[in-house]
């Protein structure tokens, strides 16, 4: 049973241009993308910078409305609901930000930032409040006198725990954690990703990871999903993407990846040139073409669909 | 193979308000002719300020070379005045940033920047060094050279900001090329572009490089030797193969089992594995740090490492440790 599901997801920002500012095109960041989580589950979803990956975590938690596609939450659609309507749902879907500094308020501590959301929702006050709370600083890790500091009185590790504990004191079904531990040092990085993993078997939490480190995502997704300019190329579990990746584009970003093992390294690799075109002049047919070194006439023309090529492993490319 | 660069027992300090911060603490290495260094550490670990420290451009408001000595071919940099530093930096020793849009002007055409320095260091007509900076974007495989001269650098992708930068890095044949995080901020895809395009140049040119970098990754791929950084001190030191496979230092080993990997099914029984945690913080360098800097964290440390700065040990093969506990 999924606890999220997005069919067909996309999302257009209008380019306005020339005197009038009419509308003069469209940059396509979501072009029909369509994934479902179940509990308990990481889905990565991974790409490079531009390709949408991050836009559809804040279309689905619905911080900006999407522009046609579905968003079924825990069984409801919330597509076309407005933020009065949203409301009762957010409960139920929270995020973790990449910079969880950005996000909070630098004159409140940490305490209260944490228990805003239980007073929002209605859902502890006073005394209660403050109880649970002191069990969310225990649980992420967090000494319970760390309650009355102020989020710059915090190292960055911990703010991403600060950032977690708020995420979780409404007890969400599902969470959208877009590169949370980019900005983090390894040796932190790693008491994160920990907290994360723990959290999840503890709670069977849903998880959609939106991360561009593969090594991270293949530590912690269940599924991964690859994007490129707006569309999911490939989605398949962690075992069978990593073992054999269909599509040219993850085998170009496997490739591409270093690892920490110098022997692998110094192979000779086969690196993709060029550079991603932009999502507002996405190229026709296959949007990889350009830089796919297998691509065919018909490659340039039609795009090809996401097509499940073996028990869950999908592709959208012509020659699989 | 000769060494072109040396930095012996480097000390570089910031006033701040909250007391003297020793950025970098003590630190030795040597670069050699058209060589790969890897320097590795994390955040404030002082592997930026080391490399700042090479060009003299830390800022004199805050920050000094409080003691040691940086030597590049036999001459002593930290006693040259201002003037000679110029005709140095660009020249002899280049210097490459994460984010090329901070150190290109915005202002002026991508040909215009790299021309501009190779009349300041070459003493070349405006002709000649038009041809050189045109010479430099094909070098860096930028398609069509001719025409991008003449372009300004918000019309270019981040992946080619970064061979712009390269290009005029290299435009005076510099000996040594100092990148400071150069993909940091760079796709996965365009990263390995230009890794791949550093290593290549420096086959033919033959500059030495030093790559400064938090990416375990990116050390693996491109250094032959490795420094590794911690609370401005040098922890480690080997050629890359045997720092990955025989880590020394209970730092190193513990940022090696932290890291997730890429190219290792971790998974046992269909379980995902826990990274090892490196325990407790980075020391404030506010304060000097008694013994060694990692003992709070390291679950080897012993009363001496706590009282006592470990000295370097020498484990053969031009393999160094500073550590106590190695059983060297």
């Amino acid at each position: 049973m999924s606890v999220l599901e997005v069919d067909r997801l996309v999302k257009h920002f209008p380019i306005h241009g020339g005197l009038l500012q009419r509308r003069v095109g469209a940059v396509k960041a979501v072009d029909g993308v369509s994934f479902a989580i179940a509990k308990g589950e990481t889905l990565g979803l991974v790409g490079e910078s531009g390709c949408g990956k991050s836009t559809v975590g804040k279309t689905i938690l619905k911080l900006i409305e999407p522009t046609s596609g579905r968003i079924v939450l825990g069984g409801e659609d919330i597509t076309a609901l407005k933020p009065g309507g949203m409301w009762p749902h957010r409960r139920r879907i929270q995020t973790i930000f990449q910079d969880p500094y950005s996000s909070m308020n630098p004159r409140l501590t940490s305490g209260t930032i944490v228990g805003e959301p239980l007073e929002n929702f209605d859902i502890a006050h006073g005394k209660e409040r403050d109880e649970r709370v002191a069990r969310l600083f225990a649980r992420v890790g967090l000494r319970p006198d760390a309650m009355r500091k102020f989020a710059h009185e915090f190292s960055d590790g911990q703010r991403q725990r600060l950032g977690i504990a708020k995420a979780l004191s409404v007890n969400p079904d599902v969470i959208v954690a877009d590169e949370p531990v980019s900005a983090l040092d390894v040796s932190v990085q790693a008491q994160v990703l920990n907290l994360l993993i723990d959290l999840q078997e503890e709670l069977g939490l849903a998880y959609l990871f939106i991360s561009h480190d593969l090594a991270v995502m293949r530590h912690i997704s269940h599924r991964i999903a690859v994007m490129y300019l707006g569309r999911i190329v490939e989605l398949a579990t962690k075992r069978e993407l990593f073992a054999t990746p269909l599509h040219p584009y993850t085998e170009a970003l496997l490739a591409a990846a270093t690892a920490p093992d110098p022997r692998r390294a110094k192979r000779k690799r086969t690196i993709v040139q060029g550079d991603v075109p932009s999502p507002a002049k996405p190229p026709p047919g296959c949007h990889f073409h350009t830089r796919c070194p297998y691509a065919v006439a018909d490659c340039k023309v039609t795009s090809p669909p996401l097509r499940e090529v073996a028990p869950g492993h999908h592709v959208a490319c012509h020659l699989r | 193979m000769t060494t072109i660069l040396e930095v012996e027992d480097l000390r570089t300090h910031f006033d701040t308000l909250d007391g003297t911060v020793r950025a970098v603490d003590g630190v030795s290495f040597s670069l050699a002719r058209g060589e790969t260094l890897g320097i590795v550490g994390e955040s404030g670990c002082g592997k930026s300020v080391t490399a700042l420290s090479i060009l003299r451009l830390i800022p004199p408001e805050t920050g000094r070379i409080a003691s040691g000595s940086i030597r590049f071919e036999g001459e002593e940099l930290t006693t040259l005045s201002e003037e000679e530093m110029k005709r140095l930096r660009g020249h002899r020793i280049s210097m490459i940033f994460q984010e090329p849009m901070t150190s290109l002007n915005p202002v002026l055409t991508v040909g215009t920047q790299i021309a501009e320095n190779v009349v300041r260091h070459r003493g070349v007509s405006k002709k000649a060094a038009r041809d050189r900076a045109c010479e430099m974007l094909d070098l860096v495989r930028i398609a069509d050279p001719r025409r991008r001269l003449d372009e300004y650098p918000h019309q270019l992708s981040g992946g080619m900001r970064q061979r712009v930068m390269i290009g005029m890095a290299l435009s005076c044949d510099p000996q040594v090329l100092i990148a400071d995080e150069p993909t940091t901020a760079l796709d996965v895809t365009i990263q390995a572009q230009i890794l791949d395009l550093m290593l290549d140049l420096k086959e033919k040119t033959g500059t030495a490089i030093m790559l400064i970098t938090h990416d375990l990754g990116v050390i693996a791929e491109t250094a032959q030797r490795v420094v590794v950084m911690y609370a401005g001190r040098k922890a480690e030191e080997a050629p890359v193969e045997a720092l990955f496979d025989n880590p020394l230092h209970p730092y190193t080993r513990g940022l090696m089992r932290a890291i997730p990997r890429l190219d290792v099914d971790a998974e046992e029984g269909g379980r995902r594995p826990r990274l090892q945690e490196i325990p407790g913080l980075v020391p404030r360098l506010t304060q000097p740090i008694v013994g060694c800097a990692f003992a709070a964290r390291c679950e080897l440390a012993t009363d001496r490492c706590r009282t006592t700065a470990p000295p370097i040990v020498d484990a053969g093969g031009g393999h160094t440790v500073a550590c106590w506990e190695t059983g060297l």
